[in-house]
């Protein structure tokens, strides 16, 4: 195994505020602040996207169900299933075919 | 043996124009670029993915998703250094509450739990302790998910959920210590600052055992490549698990808490669990096995410098290279076969640049007729696993680590 216990001397890329440096430390850590991408494009429109808009895209966008691949409809089923109970998304019953409908007519398994 | 996969994605015209604005610095600024497409061969599709420059700290990344960000390293990327550039490191969060904006002064990482001394340490108080430094490949339990056959859901990740870096801070054990782990501790939990959108929802965790924890070799990383961590990759501090998968190398790292009970929360309970078979393997459909936590990294290896569908000149010497890791173990040889499996040499190996980091290897050959060949590479480790001959299938897509298959032709 090869290891080091070699100074590094940090580099702070990006701006900003009062680096909070030791005397005599080579490191210098530097506040950061970023802009993330919104990612706040809706569902491509059809039957029952509305649902999906509505259900889905407030804790992830819409190119994690776009990029899937063609799942079956029991496969579906149990993503949704898995967003409501394991990460307690609030999706009403009454909404939760709805949105496997949409997510069979974008990415369904003949 | 499975079907021929090839080891990385395909370029595109589009694909080519985003690397060539990529390596003049001028994506950012050429909104034609902007929109480069790449393709990934993954079986059945979609197989097409935006070419991103619009993440902080971050150049060119493939976009599997915006929010919470997934971004995948070119892999191309792999054929150009050992390690792998910050603004070039694959991304993953679980949850989408992730701090723009993090003050080194106000910055604290809380030891507490089953410990005689819970103070907070500030990143002045972590300088302090010795530095540690080391090599280590933090790699997606998912990598490669979009391979799988019968496909998973997931992120559909091709190769590039990996990413090779030095990590320098301070080892775990010594954070441990000037706290004071308390007899009977059973378990450290791991939290960062990301927050779940949702209030119910369960925040990111995972823990390791004690005796994992106080190995030497864990570690809480400050600076990676020698720069500080971009935000993205978990900028102030983060767990590095060496020979682990990167779900147990928590980001932002600001809250440690030694357990004196298993830890039950969702993400080590539930998620994140494999079969208990040798890399994670079983019949597509099985049911009703036994399931551990994701570990120890398996073996891989992969052709960086030839892809799939390349033309090559029969006879002419040829030189193949890439790179290799032994997961949780050092690389102990690299195998490569040009002729489909069927022969195998010894491939060059380059400088041991530490146990758990990418080894690169090379491999001079000639193919010996016109028509199609298959090339082939195979890691094998210091603890003498290897990678499998057909692919391993889990309902999670965790763990790939088939032999890959290069398909060129010979003219």
């Amino acid at each position: 195994m090869v290891r080091s216990m070699l100074p590094v001397t940090l580099v702070a890329a990006i701006a900003f505020s009062q680096p909070c440096a030791r005397a005599g430390s080579e490191f210098a850590f530097k506040s950061i602040s970023v802009d993330l991408p919104a990612g706040d494009s809706m569902f491509p429109k059809g039957p029952n996207s509305d649902a999906a808009d509505a259900n889905c895209l407030a804790c992830h966008s819409a190119g994690m169900v776009l990029n899937q691949p063609a799942l079956s409809r029991s496969e579906w089923q149990a993503e949704v299933n898995k967003m409501r109970t394991a990460y307690k998304a609030p999706i009403d019953q009454k909404d939760v075919e709805s949105i496997v409908d949409y997510l069979v007519s974008v990415r369904g398994k003949q | 043996m499975g079907g021929i996969i090839p080891p990385h994605y395909r370029s595109s015209r589009r694909h080519f124009l985003a690397r060539a604005g990529a390596a003049s610095f001028a994506l950012a600024s050429a909104p034609a670029l902007a929109e480069a497409i790449t393709q990934l061969p993954l079986p059945g599709g979609p197989d097409e993915r935006q070419i991103t420059t619009a993440f902080p700290q971050k150049g060119a990344l493939i976009l599997q998703r915006t929010r919470p960000p997934l971004l995948e390293t070119p892999f191309e990327v792999f054929d150009q250094s050992t390690f792998t550039p910050n603004d070039r490191f694959f991304v993953r969060w679980h949850w989408s509450g992730i701090p723009t904006d993090i003050s080194v002064d106000t910055f604290r990482l809380a030891v507490r739990g089953h410990v005689n001394r819970e103070t907070p340490l500030s990143l002045h108080d972590l300088l302090a302790l010795p530095r540690f430094e080391l090599a280590a490949v933090n790699q997606c339990s998912g990598n490669s998910r979009g391979y799988f056959q019968p496909r998973v859901a997931g992120g559909q990740w091709s190769n590039g959920a990996m990413g090779n870096a030095r990590w320098t801070g301070v080892r775990l054990k010594d954070v441990l210590d000037r706290a004071g782990v308390k007899a009977g501790a059973v378990q450290v939990r791991f939290k960062g600052l990301d927050e779940t959108v949702l209030p119910d929802a369960p925040h990111f965790m995972k823990s390791l055992d004690i005796d994992h924890a106080r190995d030497g070799e864990v570690m809480l990383a400050y600076a990676m490549n020698g720069e500080p961590l971009p935000l993205l990759n978990g900028f102030p501090l983060r767990l590095v698990v060496p020979g682990w998968y990167s779900t147990y190398w928590v980001k932002m790292l600001n809250d440690i808490e030694v357990l004196d009970q298993p830890d039950t929360n969702y993400w080590t309970q539930t998620a994140y669990r494999i079969p208990d078979t040798p890399n994670g393997d079983i019949e597509p459909g099985a049911t009703g096995g036994t399931t551990v936590p994701i570990n120890r990294m398996n073996p891989r290896s992969f052709i960086t410098n030839i892809k799939a569908g390349d033309k090559l000149q029969a006879g002419a010497p040829t030189l193949a290279r890439g790179i290799a890791f032994g997961g949780a173990a050092g690389v102990s040889r690299v195998d490569f076969s040009s002729d489909g499996g069927k022969s195998w040499t010894g491939a060059e190996l380059g400088k041991d640049e530490g146990t758990y980091g990418f080894r690169r290897w090379q491999m001079r050959f000639a193919l010996p007729s016109r028509g199609d060949h298959v090339l082939m590479v195979s890691c094998t480790n210091t603890q003498g696993e290897t990678q499998t001959r057909s692919p391993n299938w889990n309902p999670s897509g965790f763990m790939r680590n088939v032999v890959e298959q290069t398909s060129v032709a010979a003219t």
